[in-house]
C-alpha cells in the first residue's frame, strides 16, 4: 500500500511538471469535438444524436496522445530499471501509473462535456450520472491502455503500434460509454442504461486485475 | 517415440488428410445434402463457415494456451508455436468475416451488419492482426515473446465475449450451429468439414511454428561472424605481410 501511495505521489508530481502536455491534448480534443460536426453537417438534430458517439471518439483518440507518452520519464536514463532495482513493487508501479491515466482521462472527458453542449445542443441534467459514465469508461480505456504503453515504448513505430493494439480491444468499452451516454442525453424509455454500465464494470474488473497480473512480466523483460 | 521422417512429414499427412476430408464434405454439401427449406441454397455455405469458426476459436485458443505456456516455462517452442497459433487464427477469422458478409448479403439483404458476433469476429481479427504486427517491431525475441505472450492473453479475454455475445445483447445472427440444432441430413458434410479445417490447422500450424522455432534458433544462435572475422583479418594481415 505504501509502494502504491509512492507511486501515486511520483506521477502527481510528473504530471504537474507536464502539465502543458494535457493542455495541449484538451486542446486536441476539442478540435477533434469540433471536426466531427463537420462530418455530419449543420443539422441541429443529427449533431445532438450523435454527440456522445463524438463526445467518446474524441476521448478515445485523445487517449492515444496520454498514453503513449505516459512512460516516457520512466525509461529516459532507465529509470524504470532504477526503480526495479529499488526493490519497488511493479504492481504499485502499475496501478500508480494507471490511476494516473485514469484521472487525467476522466478530467478531460469532463472538460470535453461542457464543448459538446455547446457544439451539439447535447447535455443532460442528470451530471452525477454522466460523471459515473465517463469514470467508468475513461478507467476500461486506462488499464489495458497502461500496459501497452509500457510495451509499445521500448519499441519500434511505438505511435502506430498503440492504437493497433488498443483500439480493437476497448471496442466494448467504447460502445457501453457510447450507448450509457447517449441513452442519459436522448432518453431511456426502455431503463437499458444499468445492463450497459455493468458490461463497463464486468471489462474494468477483468482488465483492471489482469493487466496488474501481467504487468511484472512486461517491465521484468525492458 | 516418431521417428524424425515420420515427424517431418507429419504436418503434410494432416494437409493432405484435411484437404482430401474438405474436398469430400464440399462435394457433399454443395451436391448431394438437400438444401434448407427456408433459406434454400444459401445455407450451403454453412458447410465450411460453421466449421471456420470452430477451428478459428480452438487456433486463437491454442494461441493463449501456447502463451500461458511461454510465460510460466520460458520455453522458446511455446513462443513459436504461439505464433503459429495466432497467425492461423487470424487467418480462419479473417475468412469468417469474408464468410459472414457472402451470408449476410442474399440473407440480411447487406454485406455487413453490426450484428454483435460478426462485430466482435471482426474485432477479434484486429486485435491478434495487431499482435502480430507487435512482433515485427520487436527485435529483442526475449521482449518479443513476452509481449506477444502477454498481449494475446489479453486480446483473449476477449474471445468469451466473442462466444456469448449472442446470448448476451439481442441479435440479428443465427444461433449457434451444431449437428444437434441442425437437421440430420446436414450433418455429414458439416463434420467432415470440421475435421477437414481442423487437420488442415493442425498441419499448417505445425509447419508455421517449425518456420518460426527456426528463425528463433538463428536469432538466438552466438555470431559466428566472430572467429571467421578474425581468421579473415589475419589472413589478410598475413598476405599483407
Amino acid at each position: 500500500m505504501n509502494q502504491l501511495l509512492a507511486a501515486l505521489w511520483k506521477e502527481g508530481l510528473l504530471q504537474w511538471n507536464l502539465r502543458s502536455r494535457f493542455f495541449a491534448v484538451a486542446v486536441f480534443g476539442t478540435t477533434s469535438l469540433l471536426l466531427f460536426s463537420f462530418a455530419i453537417g449543420p443539422s441541429a438534430h443529427a449533431l445532438r444524436q450523435y454527440s456522445a458517439g463524438f463526445l467518446w471518439l474524441a476521448l478515445l483518440l485523445s487517449s492515444t496522445l496520454t498514453l503513449s507518452e505516459s512512460f516516457h520519464a520512466e525509461t529516459e536514463h532507465r529509470a524504470l530499471e532504477g526503480l526495479l532495482l529499488l526493490q519497488a513493487s511493479p504492481r504499485a508501479l502499475f496501478y500508480g501509473k494507471a490511476i494516473a491515466n485514469w484521472l487525467q482521462l476522466a478530467i478531460l472527458g469532463m472538460m470535453l462535456v461542457p464543448i459538446m453542449v455547446v457544439l451539439y445542443d447535447a447535455g443532460t441534467t442528470d451530471l452525477f450520472r454522466l460523471a459515473g459514465i465517463i469514470l467508468l469508461g475513461s478507467a476500461g480505456l486506462s488499464a489495458p491502455g497502461t500496459l501497452y504503453a509500457a510495451m509499445v515504448t521500448q519499441a519500434r513505430a511505438q505511435q502506430t503500434l498503440l492504437p493497433l493494439l488498443l483500439f480493437p480491444l476497448v471496442v466494448p468499452v467504447l460502445l457501453a460509454s457510447v450507448k450509457a451516454t447517449s441513452l442519459l442525453i436522448l432518453g431511456d424509455p426502455m431503463g437499458q442504461t444499468p445492463s450497459w454500465i455493468g458490461l463497463l464494470l464486468c471489462f474494468n474488473a477483468i482488465y483492471w486485475s489482469l493487466c496488474g497480473l501481467l504487468f511484472g512480466r512486461v517491465v521484468e523483460d525492458s | 517415440m516418431t521417428s524424425p521422417r515420420l515427424s517431418r512429414r507429419l504436418p503434410l499427412l494432416f494437409i493432405l488428410v484435411g484437404a482430401a476430408l474438405l474436398l469430400c464434405g464440399s462435394y457433399i454439401g454443395l451436391f448431394v445434402a438437400p438444401p434448407e427449406r427456408m433459406m434454400g441454397e444459401v445455407q450451403r455455405l454453412m458447410y465450411v463457415h460453421v466449421p471456420t469458426a470452430w477451428n478459428s476459436m480452438l487456433a486463437l485458443t491454442f494461441a493463449f494456451i501456447a502463451a500461458l505456456a511461454y510465460l510460466i516455462g520460458g520455453a522458446w517452442k511455446w513462443d513459436a508455436r504461439m505464433e503459429a497459433g495466432i497467425e492461423v487464427g487470424v487467418v480462419l477469422a479473417f475468412l469468417l468475416c469474408v464468410q459472414g458478409s457472402i451470408w449476410a448479403k442474399p440473407t440480411w439483404g447487406v454485406w455487413w451488419d453490426w450484428d454483435p458476433r460478426l462485430t466482435t469476429t471482426a474485432v477479434l481479427l484486429l486485435a491478434f492482426a495487431g499482435i502480430i504486427a507487435l512482433r515485427r517491431f520487436v527485435d529483442d525475441p526475449g521482449r518479443r515473446a513476452t509481449w506477444s505472450a502477454v498481449a494475446t492473453i489479453i486480446a483473449f479475454a476477449d474471445v468469451p465475449i466473442v462466444y456469448f455475445s449472442v446470448k448476451w445483447w439481442n441479435s440479428l445472427h443465427q444461433l449457434q450451429s451444431t449437428p444437434q440444432t441442425v437437421s440430420s441430413a446436414f450433418h455429414l458434410p458439416l463434420r467432415m468439414n470440421a475435421f477437414g479445417i481442423l487437420f488442415l490447422m493442425i498441419g499448417w500450424i505445425m509447419l508455421r511454428s517449425r518456420i518460426a522455432q527456426a528463425r528463433l534458433e538463428s536469432e538466438l544462435a552466438p555470431p559466428p561472424a566472430a572467429t571467421s572475422f578474425s581468421d579473415n583479418a589475419h589472413a589478410t594481415a598475413g598476405g599483407h605481410r
